[in-house]
């Protein structure tokens, strides 16, 4: 059983998430572990949220009255408290999105349709989400545009190697996770980002899995563009952002045509906003916006550093403990090198029956490709079942997690 | 939710009475449920009257859909063409003993049966799309 001592008041913590109290069935109570799909949320989240609709609800940008300026003081001092939250050097480099999907597109659409000509080549990864995928793929059948890979190793790992041989190529531009929705791997951003600098690429960053477990400083990791969804690190849903330096947000046309990313419109023509405006049409989401900023706070009270060794301890105990169910075989790397998350598999039973069977004991995991199908058949895989953690979560459910795991085996035997 | 891996269910995916491949056969079709990468295929082997004489099932998948294929090749059996075309949603059901599927684990049970069903057909890839929605 577990007897680890917290580095977080981790049942305080608990307190601030009303969902954590849900009995699944009577008697069951919630075990979640799910927040690599999507992050539960805090009071503050969901009352920041309820008080802009209650009291400040206006659009932005717009209307010279008293709810117009708060709503767009509010929006925008989101923007801010993002961009500080990743060290960005000004909130001019954070374009809000839908999410990190929307994100990836807006510098596939912007910049690749922009900036790159037939035979140019991006290099990809094999353990890529199917949102730093399938943009890339659109681009590269649209625009005549070459992709590469780098291989991942057999024990989870990014083989290195391949990608400096890669990078002789020439590539245009380097995209890449920052920790891996599967396997949990987190990748060596910096060392990647200063190889492809120096064979004059640039650097995309899949910020989903990182940014909300890990301290991000796009300046010290030197990345070019890093993409993230507010859902998964305890904001609302309907929000994302990219980051993207200056110089090449001002180099980018628009992405979508509308309203607010204008300066001036004639019936056959118009003059584009200023960034990051001029990548935002339309009414955006207002009250997500107020949310992901109450979110970027409750992560920055706790500390992004206590929350990343709390789930270092949890992942390390869980490789631990997991590695005592018969029949199990668990993906990715070591506990030093991978985030909350851990992949596993059980030996004859199909991944969505011991994701439904674990559900009866109240305890939500992910099963399926998690959108990485060509991760899973490079791991000779149709599907996983997927456990991850994040600050909420205990060595005591870990424990549970083990005993559920325990009860599927019987059945099947 | 509770007897969703009763006895007939787990017993049928551990040790199916007519999994396998019939080389030759008059019918065979193969697809996959998309969501999950389950994957079934359907051999029927028929007389000249259009009853079946011969059904097996090969692939991979969850209990559920293990389960539902092998009762339903069994169920099958002795069976017209035109009355495999007239099977749906409740035959599925009432195969397997539920009373009601979530919206997530009914694609796994309907899975052999909508194979089943474009293979009578004689279905394109379009067509069986179709019928997917209509179970």
């Amino acid at each position: 059983m577990a007897t680890e001592t917290y580095i977080l008041d981790v049942a305080r913590i608990r307190a601030d998430f009303p969902i954590l109290q849900r009995e699944i069935r009577p008697g069951v109570r919630l075990i979640y572990l799910d927040s690599t799909a999507t992050a539960q949320k805090p009071l503050a989240v969901i009352e920041a949220m309820d008080r802009y609709y209650r009291w400040s609800n206006a659009n932005i940008h717009r209307g010279v009255h008293t709810l117009g300026e708060e709503a767009t003081a509010l929006y925008e001092a989101a923007r801010q408290r993002v961009a500080r939250f990743i060290r960005a050097r000004k909130a001019r480099e954070i374009v809000f999105t839908r999410n990190t999907t929307e994100a990836i597109n807006l510098v596939a659409y912007a910049w690749g349709r922009s900036q790159l000509r037939t035979g140019d080549l991006i290099v990809l990864t094999e353990m890529e989400h199917h949102s730093n995928l399938v943009p890339w793929q659109i681009l590269a059948a649209e625009k005549n545009i070459r992709l590469e890979f780098v291989p991942v190793t057999e024990a989870g790992y990014l083989d290195l190697e391949t990608y400096e041989h890669l990078l002789d190529q020439s590539p245009r531009l380097v995209a890449f996770t920052h920790m891996s929705n599967v396997l949990g791997t987190i990748n060596p951003v910096r060392e990647m980002a200063e190889k492809a600098h120096r064979a004059g690429a640039l650097v995309l960053v899949d910020g989903a899995q990182s940014v909300p477990h890990l301290r991000v400083d796009v300046q010290a990791l030197g990345v070019d563009f890093l993409a993230f969804s507010a859902h998964k690190m305890l904001g609302p849903t309907g929000i994302g952002a990219l980051y993207a330096r200056e110089d090449l947000l001002e180099q980018m046309p628009p992405f979508l045509g509308g309203g607010d990313m204008i300066k001036k419109v004639m019936l056959r023509t118009f003059t584009p906003n200023d960034i990051p405006y001029k990548f935002e049409a339309g009414t955006p989401a207002i009250a997500e916006a107020v949310g992901l900023e109450a979110a970027v706070a409750y992560l920055e009270e706790v500390g992004m550093e206590a929350i990343e060794a709390h789930e270092r301890g949890l992942i390390a105990y869980a490789l631990e403990r997991l590695a005592t169910v018969p029949g199990l075989k668990i993906y990715g790397p070591v506990a030093d090198h991978r985030g909350g998350v851990v992949s596993f598999s059980m030996e004859g039973v199909h991944p969505h029956d011991v994701a439904q069977l674990l559900d009866r004991e109240g305890i939500a995991v992910r099963a399926g490709h998690h959108c990485a199908m060509p991760l899973h058949e490079k791991l000779g895989l149709t599907a996983t079942t997927r456990a991850s953690f994040y600050l909420y979560n205990t060595y005591e459910e870990v424990d549970r997690l083990v005993e559920a795991l325990h009860k599927v085996r019987a059945i099947f035997e | 939710m509770d007897d969703l891996y009763r006895e007939l269910i787990i017993e049928r995916y551990k040790m199916p009475h007519h999994r396998g491949v019939l080389e030759p056969h008059d019918i065979s079709y193969e697809d996959e449920n998309p969501l999950c990468g389950d994957h079934i295929r359907v051999d029927l082997r028929v007389a000249e009257d259009g009853t079946i004489t011969e059904a097996a099932f090969s692939g991979h998948g969850c209990a559920i859909s293990q389960a539902a294929a092998d009762l339903l090749m069994e169920s099958i059996l002795g069976k017209h063409l035109d009355e495999v075309k007239a099977l749906g949603r409740q035959d599925i059901l009432e195969l397997l003993g539920f009373e009601e599927l979530g919206p997530v684990r009914i694609k796994c049970a309907l899975l052999p049966l909508k194979v089943l069903k474009a293979g009578v057909y004689g279905l394109g890839h379009h067509e069986f799309e179709t019928l997917g929605e209509e179970l």
